[in-house]
């Protein structure tokens, strides 16, 4: 799935990254918990996350995520969207829940990221 | 590639700033061509072990050893320490604070997210004095 079926599917704001739409992802992983993102192994990953702040960037930029879907209406401030231009990094925002934004991509056939267990 | 030696300064308790060290490093890294998937796992270790130094110590360093073999990370601070360094290393152990939690840290999965990425990994710490933390990730 492209970035920009994701933003029709939420309804979702572009705040950065406009230009990088076309980009595809494999898999999505939803959480508040970033030591959580940082145990997960796949490329391609989009992240959706209520959790806004410079950490949120910093991890997607740890992990090689390159696009995050902010939810329930949250919006970065300008240091966080810098941030996450700086890296390349899409970000939206989408009125969705949590729970509803993973609902509606899942639907779409857009699986979840596979979790390295050890 | 002959050995190279990296060195960031982390501050506490410096929200803002945290992670620009392993952003750094992982930069570093990636223009001397490491394999993506071994920067990953540095990536991990040092965004954890930076942000350890934020949130629970009076500040600290990162160090970087690369060579051709492997890459060698250490934080260092200095600070309260941990008096049971066993107990830190359980998943879900954890002494952070709510504002901590807040910012998506503090669920104690931090030294176990350095131990499972790291082929060798060893802490040291003394209580009121400092705490070390050391990781070599194996090239190739
Ligand atoms: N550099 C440090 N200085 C002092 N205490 C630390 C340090 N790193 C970790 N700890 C202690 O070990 C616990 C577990 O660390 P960690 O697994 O990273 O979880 P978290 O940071 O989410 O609490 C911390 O809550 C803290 O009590
Ligand atoms: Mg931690």
């Amino acid at each position: 799935m492209n970035l920009l079926t994701v933003k029709d599917l939420l309804n979702a704001e572009v705040l950065c990254g406009e230009e990088n739409l076309k980009k595809e992802i494999s898999s999505a992983f939803a959480c508040d918990l970033m030591s959580d993102v940082l145990a997960y192994v796949e490329d391609n990953t989009l992240l959706l996350t209520g959790l806004i702040n410079p950490q949120t960037i910093r991890t997607a930029e740890m992990m090689d995520i390159n696009a995050i879907v902010f939810v329930r209406g949250k919006l970065p401030n300008q240091a966080i969207i810098d941030l996450a231009k700086e890296n390349d990094i899409v970000i939206m925002t989408t009125k969705h829940i949590l729970y509803e934004s993973c609902g509606i991509l899942f639907n779409k056939g857009l699986k979840g990221a596979s979790i390295m267990h050890k | 590639m002959s050995t190279v030696n990296l060195e960031y300064k982390v501050a506490k308790e410096d929200f803002s700033k945290a992670g620009e060290a392993s952003s750094a490093i992982k930069k570093t890294l990636k223009k001397l061509g490491v394999n993506s998937k071994i920067i990953r796992r540095v990536a991990i270790v040092t965004y954890e072990a930076e942000m350890n130094i934020v949130i629970h110590s009076f500040g600290g360093k990162i160090y970087v050893e690369i060579d051709t073999e492997k890459i060698k990370i250490i934080a260092r601070d200095t600070g309260p320490g941990i008096p049971d360094t066993e107990k830190a290393l359980e998943v879900g152990y954890s002494t952070a604070t709510h504002q901590v939690r807040e910012l998506g840290f503090g669920a104690g999965m931090g030294l176990p997210n350095i131990q499972r990425c790291s082929d060798e990994f060893s802490i040291e710490s003394i209580v009121e004095d400092y705490t070390q933390v050391e990781s070599t990730i194996y090239i190739q």
